[in-house]
């Protein structure tokens, strides 16, 4: 409600996804993308807090999280890296096509970074079931009984993977929500060469979460 | 001076502005106008505080005498958290950013509005959820681990502590949104003119202010969820019994909570530099020094959490360096008492409330200052370790220093966000009160931390008595003092005098404009051609 489009104080016209406040688009673009950069520091941050207790207890315990890794599958692990950098191809891709007002490919390109989260999320629920199937469960609802008593002491690894990989799966998910919600903004027409600022805001928003996967893989499926 | 190109003496100034232009309960809960989000944010944390100033009654009522008055050990647990809590997270860290920033913030770069302000507005219905869910643990399973939620008793205690930490967790989103918002506001929406070396120093503590919200924030955020897993799923990281460590927990809690210590003081010694100026009518003395002293402060903040360690098991070689980059905090503070104190010395002073205020400001932070030297000494702190001295130092840098901030810039912005003036008498008077209501609350609890009384106890030995009543009735001084500011407050919304715009004859910008201000802030873009504070 605050958008005045009468306001006298402008005297150039008015773009329709230019707020009052900015004096043109470009100045509004940079300024959502500074606001998304600070916005992945905090993501960055956040996450951090997990990889610092990662190697902190990494140090303390080698041989158990050597142990820990040998239980993932580093073939599934691998397959969704490779999945995951396709899709950050195919966000950068739709981006670019958007510059060239090419909005079928643009739209095509969002759908299939949406199906290279799909794939992502059901490897992903893949392994969670079969962990769960040998009893690999985080921290004390570790099922001993299971897993045999030489892995006994395998919780404190698995609640790291649980928690490093269940945060970052939120944010997959969110992010194909965001995607989802773009495509379909996009199918309407509402994007092209003059206004993509939403597209770019969580285009980066994947990338860092690609980004973070990538040093997740290495971290949990191939240490030791 | 600020030179505004605005016309506002040409024209009916003050008919139409950003209270009465739209009407309706809807227009202020769907606003964008970074005004009304201020004052919104303005009246949910005036809410809390009361909230928060019960329980600290209640405490301190049981406390009037040893042995057991009306509570129980465990309600008096809760009351402590509940008082901890809501204080902190509702009241004092969102308290100057949220309301005052919000509110200046654009308006003293000359910018029309925040660079985001549906986000802004989102930021204030995150706030308000996440205060929503800490105070419904009150009824769902009270909380009792103070503040703090340390490990490994927060992992086993049966109350709602989870929900706790969720809420913590939300609102500690909002606070990271407001901080973006400020940073991108300050570096893309100045005024033409408005160099960094322009803007008032309000804005640099607040953009510090900002930075430390978006570094730190984060991982109270994941510190927070791992306590909840821990709760929920056992993951095993601070639990002993599974391989993990509790005081990683403390780690990571201090590694955010001791830079929030200075997102509580740094909005505040920004509004002090304010006041300062305007009420001494002299330039600012050393305007760079103060605002690099704020980026300092920050900088350095990152560092020091180990002090809150000394007595956890942590190596002594820690403790000695934690130690000196504690005391090496003071340099940048003292920077800024220096310099404020430079300005005072030959200045046209003028005893306004909002600079009674002020410096009570000095005094109280001055005290809490110095007692804070004595905490980040080794020897010493094994001493006053969670004594009552501690307690009497953060209620002098937190209260003391933050909440005299907050109302001496609460009155000096008032003509400007209202409108209206309020009634200096009254408003003299409950300076009186609420300094020396403090000093009576809090001095004595510095002597009662050196003889011994440890922090967060239910009741206390009869040597103790004699101080803990005098404290106890301070605090119905600060009591009546802040509820005879409430009637000010409100007062001069509905009666007050017609205000100027510019009531204090200050320099800033957004006394160039007029009061209260319109919609987008200036009539006419304001064109910037000198410093903040060139009174001579």
């Amino acid at each position: 409600m605050s958008i005045n489009s009468s306001d006298t104080n402008h005297s150039h016209s008015h773009d329709s996804h230019l707020a009052h406040h900015f004096k043109n688009a470009e100045h509004q673009f940079e300024s959502a993308k500074q606001g998304i950069w600070l916005f992945m520091v905090t993501e960055i941050l956040m996450f951090g807090g997990l990889f610092v207790g990662y190697s902190i207890f990494h140090a303390i315990y080698p041989k158990m999280f050597a142990e820990g890794a040998s239980h993932l599958d580093w073939r599934l692990g691998f397959v969704n890296t490779l999945v995951l950098i396709f899709s950050s191809y195919t966000m950068a891709m739709s981006i670019h096509h958007l510059q060239k007002n090419e909005k079928s490919k643009a739209v095509l390109k969002l759908w299939l970074t949406v199906a290279c989260g799909v794939i992502f999320m059901c490897i992903k629920a893949y392994e969670y079931s079969s962990k769960f199937h040998h009893g690999l469960f985080p921290g004390r609802y570790l099922d001993v009984a299971h897993v045999g008593a030489e892995a006994a002491n395998l919780g404190m690894y698995y609640g790291f993977y649980f928690c490093m990989t269940g945060l970052h799966g939120i944010h997959v998910l969110i992010g194909m929500g965001l995607i989802v919600w773009l495509a379909l903004r996009a199918q309407k027409g509402e994007f092209g060469e003059n206004y993509f600022t939403p597209v770019e805001g969580v285009g980066i928003f994947w990338h860092i979460v690609d980004l973070i996967w990538i040093f997740l893989f290495p971290l949990l499926y191939l240490v030791g | 001076m600020a030179t505004a190109t605005t016309h506002s003496t040409g024209h009916s100034n003050g008919e139409v502005n950003y209270i009465n232009e739209f009407k309706g309960l809807k227009s202020w809960l769907t606003s964008l106008d970074h005004k009304r989000i201020g004052l919104m944010y303005m009246i949910s944390v005036l809410f809390f505080f009361l909230v928060g100033g019960i329980f600290a009654i209640l405490l301190r009522l049981e406390l009037f005498k040893p042995g057991a008055q009306f509570l129980t050990p465990d309600q008096y647990n809760q009351v402590m958290t509940y008082h901890g809590a809501i204080m902190v997270f509702m009241v004092i860290i969102p308290g100057i950013p949220a309301i005052l920033g919000n509110f200046f913030l654009p308006i003293q770069i000359g910018a029309k509005d925040v660079a985001f302000p549906r986000l802004n507005l989102a930021s204030w219905y995150i706030f308000m959820l996440g205060a929503f869910i800490a105070v419904a643990t009150l009824f769902v399973g009270k909380v009792d681990t103070g503040w703090t939620f340390y490990t490994p008793y927060s992992i086993k205690t049966a109350s709602a502590a989870t929900m706790m930490v969720v809420a913590a967790f939300i609102m500690g989103m909002s606070s990271i949104l407001t901080g973006l918002n400020f940073i991108v506001t300050v570096h893309k929406l100045r005024a033409p003119g408005m160099t960094m070396y322009r803007i008032p120093l309000f804005i640099w503590a607040i953009y510090s202010t900002a930075v430390l919200q978006i570094l730190a924030t984060p991982v109270l955020g994941i510190t927070l969820m791992l306590l909840a897993m821990e709760r929920t799923f056992g993951v095993g990281i601070f639990d002993p019994k599974l391989g993990g460590d509790p005081v990683l927990f403390q780690h990571f809690f201090w590694f955010y909570s001791h830079p929030a210590v200075y997102i509580m003081i740094l909005p505040a010694m920004g509004v002090v530099s304010e006041l300062i100026a305007a009420f001494s009518r002299k330039t600012i003395f050393g305007y760079t020094a103060i605002a690099y002293s704020s980026i300092g402060i920050a900088v350095v903040s990152f560092f020091v959490w180990g002090h809150h360690m000394f007595v956890s098991g942590q190596s002594e070689i820690a403790g000695i360096v934690f130690s000196f980059i504690t005391m090496l905090v003071g340099v940048p503070t003292a920077i800024k008492m220096f310099n404020w104190l430079a300005t005072l010395y030959k200045g046209n002073i003028s005893f306004e409330s909002p600079m009674l205020f002020a410096l009570g400001f000095l005094f109280l932070f001055a005290i809490g200052g110095v007692t804070g030297i004595m905490l980040a000494t080794i020897a010493t702190d094994v001493h006053f370790h969670d004594t009552y001295f501690v307690v009497a130092h953060f209620h002098y840098v937190m209260v003391g220093g933050t909440l005299m901030a907050l109302m001496g810039g609460f009155y000096y912005w008032f003509p400007k966000m209202f409108g209206k003036m309020y009634n200096e008498t009254l408003a003299r008077i409950t300076f009186v009160l609420i300094f020396i209501g403090f000093n009576v609350t809090f001095f004595p609890q510095f002597i009662l931390g050196a003889m011994g009384m440890p922090r967060r106890y239910f009741d206390y030995i009869p040597a103790y008595e004699y101080l803990n009543s005098i404290s106890t009735v301070g605090s119905w001084l600060i009591a009546s003092g802040f509820l005879l500011s409430l009637y000010v407050i409100v007062t001069g919304i509905r009666c007050g005098e017609k205000a100027p715009s510019n009531p204090w004859g200050a320099k800033t910008l957004e006394w160039q404009t007029s009061s209260p201000p319109p919609h987008m802030n200036f009539e006419v873009e304001p064109i910037v051609t000198a410093g903040p504070y060139e009174y001579k």
